[in-house]
């Protein structure tokens, strides 16, 4: 069971401290009395269908910390853990009538309580400054990290030493990691700075390539340039952009974020582009509130910075694609990846492009729109409820039928991925622009026992 | 297990006995019981926001052996158990008045059978409504009771509270859709039944309908499939004034159209939807009629026409009829959403549930605008104006005390018109701690005697839900501690 800390003796929490930094780093007090406890958001959260507990309900979840504004309740060890177990996925503002936006609620509050002093173990503390916050933040790095893997892939004792269990030695947090690694084939060169349109520029685009997603999906990136080149773009990869700086921003470390945000503020300020273009949801959905998240004189330039930022979908779907030569024969779904579909708002587009596919069927995926369990960090944190939204999510892909799950998000993919592994079940997962490039190079993605996935 | 000895004491994390708390974690397992007090917090309340009271322990059973179990301890050591499934209660029935142990069905989410050639289901009581309006998707059959809340509560709590919904008009409350029931009783013996009655027998599930869980604790439901009609017609019809859609829908019915659905929305209602889907509906009309008509292609030409006509007469100024299934969806959605989207114009709420005869809706109307000037309340309206069954929704905020004074006692108002109207009190949201206080008016003595007795036969210790639906000396006295619950009766 999840509720690990149920009836755990909390810890005294230090109410002042605890009122003093909410009112400091907290939400705007107006926004928790914009939510009239109806309870209609309850059966879209994760958690609460998963455990039918209204502590792990958004309507809970959103007392609970208004509780804690009012004075009325302490911020122990019971309600932050309530607060910790919230994916972010942001499906109870989809839900929401009143919309009420949750997640800036929920993202001030905890940065507040991170700020209190904490008791953590040295390995969470391992995890978060020195993997989440070292590594993960710079392409470079992990690229660097992985490399290793690669090596032992190439060799193919990687999933020799899952298969026998050696991951098991390894603490908690860095197994989770090690078990999500996908094959990472061949590695690929990095972006040049600028890829030129294909016939007459109809636009000019920046590329955000983030982190992790640079770091794993390089290929992801890769096939977006050309889709976008195929679409009429000219396309400017600046070299000197930084992560989006979610991870940080959500593990509590605003500064650092604040940091990043002005560097890739200043990467982009390149004049001239038309539009940021962002193929991982999680990415974007940070890029595009980069407004909210900090009250200083940069405000109006995040504002702008802010303005131009599209989902590659979204902005394939606005410009228009030229129709795709190649068939692919193959049944295939789509996942709403919740920075997508519910922090962004965005679910047509995709099937709208997947739809100009020739040969192509896609059949509705059951249940798409609740998260995989990936969610950013969360399934390194969080693995046991990471572990079971994962295999509801499979159990949904594997009831359609198909032969592709498509999502557009490195966290979903990864999760998603590793399911598939470990169920050894015969799907691949890829995101949806990848399986527009195999279109416009008259290629199909090879599934069924060649795809690189599974093992 | 060390940990629950050494933190559960008597009397300071919960007053339950810690024995109790041992044997319920032995029945259901550590994790599936609360009983920390910031655990409880959020059991101390549901929809209607005015009545609280925290419980003293939350479990959450599997099973229907868990809950017998689980009322076997509580029977045991004489703790108060409520039954609760996903809290959309617009009433405070799941307020657990005194304390005690709230049951959670939010487990119990299990589809356990669909039966089209027999045309039932039966469903777990923690089963979501439109859960099952998933699983039927392309079967040609649904379970009709369609509550606005559909998307997040549970059958069982549609059971409890025999909820009704757009679709009540043609179709019929949730009693209607009921062919069996399995129940847990106080004492924690399993009841069953249904699904097939003998016309010999008493109905007892039709008692056990609407019982707000005073009689059994509803744990599985064997609900009857109604076939999806083959043809319908969604129509969107404004008015200049709610008095000319009131009088409109008088007379559609009085014409002998029985509509599927005549639902109205006011100005102010609207102005919240409009905000949270961008539908397109007119702001500056006095109110909305949503009208459904289906059944056989051949007849619904004719009835549209009809309808047209009627709502014409009450100076409709546009009639639009929604031309494909998206549309008419979306439609739905907007009414359905209505009440939960009137966080867009106030910080709280409270929706009243007043029924009147169909043609005594202008007046009611009416009285409801005065009272909203007398007592300076904005209230704006939803209404299943068909069944003469309105929803006035008082906006105030929750923390001025003034303001919830205000309130309580300008919704009174409002029911007792309806009493006075020949209606009554509530029509679907049931009674809960809200009108507790009312039943005294609507009923006479005698009636809530025979009430009573009944409980007892069900619930001899009064263990299961006290106080409520039908009000007892205690719950009196409990209520009498909420100074705000509309005062003493
Ligand atoms: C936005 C909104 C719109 C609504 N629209 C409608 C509507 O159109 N029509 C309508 O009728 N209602 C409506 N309601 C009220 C409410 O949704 C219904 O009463 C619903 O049936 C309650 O279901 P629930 O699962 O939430 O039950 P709860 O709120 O959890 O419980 C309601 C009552 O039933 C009892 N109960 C719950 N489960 C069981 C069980 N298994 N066995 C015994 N007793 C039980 C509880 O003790 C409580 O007294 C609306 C509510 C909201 C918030
Ligand atoms: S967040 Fe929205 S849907 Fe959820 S309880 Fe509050 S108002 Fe209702
Ligand atoms: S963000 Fe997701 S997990 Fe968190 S409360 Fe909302 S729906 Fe639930």
């Amino acid at each position: 069971m999840e509720k690990n800390l149920a009836n755990m003796a909390p810890e005294a929490g230090n109410s002042n401290l605890a009122q003093e930094a909410i009112r400091k780093w907290g939400p705007d007090p107006a926004i928790y009395y914009q939510c009239v406890h109806c309870g209609l958001c309850t059966a879209a959260c994760p958690t609460y269908t998963e455990l039918g507990d209204e502590n792990e309900s958004p309507r809970g979840r959103i007392y609970l910390m208004r509780l804690v504004h009012e004075g009325r309740l302490a911020p122990d060890a019971r309600v932050k853990s309530h607060l910790e177990l919230c994916l972010d996925c942001r499906a109870c503002e989809t839900a929401c009538p009143s919309g009420v936006p949750y997640g800036r609620i929920i993202e001030p509050f905890r940065n507040a309580l991170h700020q209190l002093p904490q008791k953590e173990s040295l390995w969470q503390r391992f995890l978060q400054r020195w993997v989440l916050l070292g590594v993960f933040p710079y392409r470079k790095r992990i690229r660097l990290a992985l490399s290793p893997v690669r090596l032992a892939q190439r060799l193919k004792i990687y999933w020799s030493l899952e298969r026998l269990g050696l991951f098991r030695l390894l603490p908690k947090p860095l197994r989770e990691m090690a078990s999500l690694v996908p094959e990472l084939g061949r590695s690929l060169p990095p972006l040049p700075a600028f890829l030129p349109a294909k016939g007459r520029p109809k636009a000019r685009v920046g590329l955000f390539l983030g982190c992790v997603a640079d770091g794993i999906f390089r290929g992801v990136h890769w096939a977006t340039a050309r889709v976008l080149q195929q679409a009429g773009c000219d396309v400017v990869i600046p070299e000197n952009q930084v992560c989006c700086g979610a991870i940080h921003f959500h593990v509590g470390d605003s500064e650092t974020a604040r940091h990043l945000a002005d560097a890739n503020l200043a990467a982009f300020s390149a004049d001239g582009l038309d539009a940021i273009v962002v193929n991982h949801a999680g990415c974007g959905a940070m890029l595009k509130e980069y407004p909210h998240h900090w009250k200083d004189d940069h405000q109006e330039a995040r504002r702008q910075f802010a303005a131009k930022i599209r989902d590659v979908n979204e902005f394939l779907d606005c410009l228009g694609i030229p129709p795709p030569p190649g068939r692919i024969p193959l049944k295939a779904t789509y996942h709403d990846a919740c920075h997508l579909a519910h922090a962004q708002r965005i679910t047509a587009a995709p099937r709208r492009l997947l739809a100009q596919i020739p040969g192509l069927e896609i059949r509705e995926l059951p249940e798409s729109e609740i998260c995989c369990g990936s969610a950013g960090t969360y399934n390194l944190l969080h693995p046991r409820m990471a572990d079971r939204l994962g295999r509801r999510k499979l159990e949904n892909i594997l009831a359609t039928g198909a032969e592709v799950v498509l999502a557009s998000n490195a966290g979903c993919l990864l999760q998603i991925m590793r399911e598939i592994r470990r169920a050894k079940a015969p799907v691949v997962a890829m995101h949806p622009i990848e399986l527009l490039d195999y279109a416009y190079r008259e290629e199909c993605p090879p599934v069924g026992n060649n795809r690189r996935n599974s093992r | 297990m060390p940990r629950i000895n050494d933190s559960i004491t008597e009397g300071q994390s919960t007053k339950l006995a810690a024995e109790a708390i041992r044997e319920l974690c032995s029945v259901v397992g550590e994790q599936n019981v609360l009983w920390h007090p910031s655990d409880l917090m959020v059991y101390e309340c549901d929809g209607y926001t005015i009545a609280k009271h925290r419980p003293d322990a939350v479990v959450f059973p599997s099973d229907t052996q868990q809950v017998a179990a689980v009322a076997r301890i509580c029977h045991r050591h004489k703790i108060p158990m409520l039954p609760r499934g996903a809290g959309t209660s617009l009433a405070g029935g799941c307020v657990p008045l005194g304390g005690g142990l709230v049951i959670m069905l939010t487990r119990m989410t299990r589809i356990l059978e669909i039966d089209l050639r027999n045309r039932f289901a039966v469903v777990e009581a923690g089963v979501r409504n439109t859960q099952l309006a998933r699983a039927l998707v392309g079967s040609g059959y649904h379970f009709a009771p369609d509550p606005s809340s559909q998307t997040a509560s549970t059958i069982g709590g549609n059971v409890a509270t025999n909820a009704g919904g757009p679709h009540t008009l043609k179709y019929g409350v949730t009693v209607n859709h009921v062919l069996g029931v399995e129940a847990v009783l106080a004492d924690g013996s399993i009841v069953q039944h249904g699904p097939v009655v003998d016309p010999g027998m008493l109905d007892l599930c039709g008692v056990l309908t609407g019982s707000e869980g005073t009689l059994a604790i509803v744990t599985k439901i064997w609900v009857r499939l109604t076939p999806l009609p083959s043809a319908l017609r969604t129509l969107r019809v404004a008015f200049p004034t709610v008095e000319d859609a009131t009088e409109a829908v008088s007379e559609i019915i009085a014409a002998g159209l029985i509509p599927a659905a005549l639902e109205l929305m006011d100005r102010g209602i609207l102005e919240a939807v409009e905000a949270a889907f961008q539908f397109g509906f007119p702001l500056d009309v006095g109110a909305v009629l949503v009208i459904e008509l289906d059944g056989e292609e051949a007849s619904l030409e004719e009835e549209l026409q009809i309808t047209r006509r009627i709502c014409e007469r009450w100076n409709a100024r546009e009639i639009l009829l929604a031309n494909s299934p998206e549309e008419r969806e979306r439609l739905w959605k907007c009414r359905k959403s209505a009440v939960a989207a009137v966080g867009r114009l106030s910080p709280s709420y409270c929706i009243q549930d007043g029924v009147v005869p169909r043609t005594k809706l202008p007046q009611i109307v009416k009285k409801v605008q005065k009272i909203s000037q007398e007592f300076n309340i904005r209230i704006v309206n939803v209404a299943h104006a068909g069944d003469g069954n309105i929803h006035p929704i008082f906006l105030f905020d929750e923390r001025e005390p003034a303001q919830v004074d205000r309130v309580l006692e300008a919704g009174r108002q409002v029911l007792e018109e309806c009493i006075a109207l020949g209606g009554s009190i509530t029509a679907e949201h049931g009674v809960g701690v809200e009108k507790l206080h009312l039943m005294r008016e609507q009923y006479r003595p005698e009636d809530l005697t025979a009430m009573r007795r009944l409980r007892e036969a069900f619930n001899p210790d009064g263990l299961l839900t006290p106080g409520k639906l039908v009000p007892d000396e205690r719950s009196l006295e409990w209520l009498g501690t909420y100074p705000r619950i509309g005062g003493a009766p």
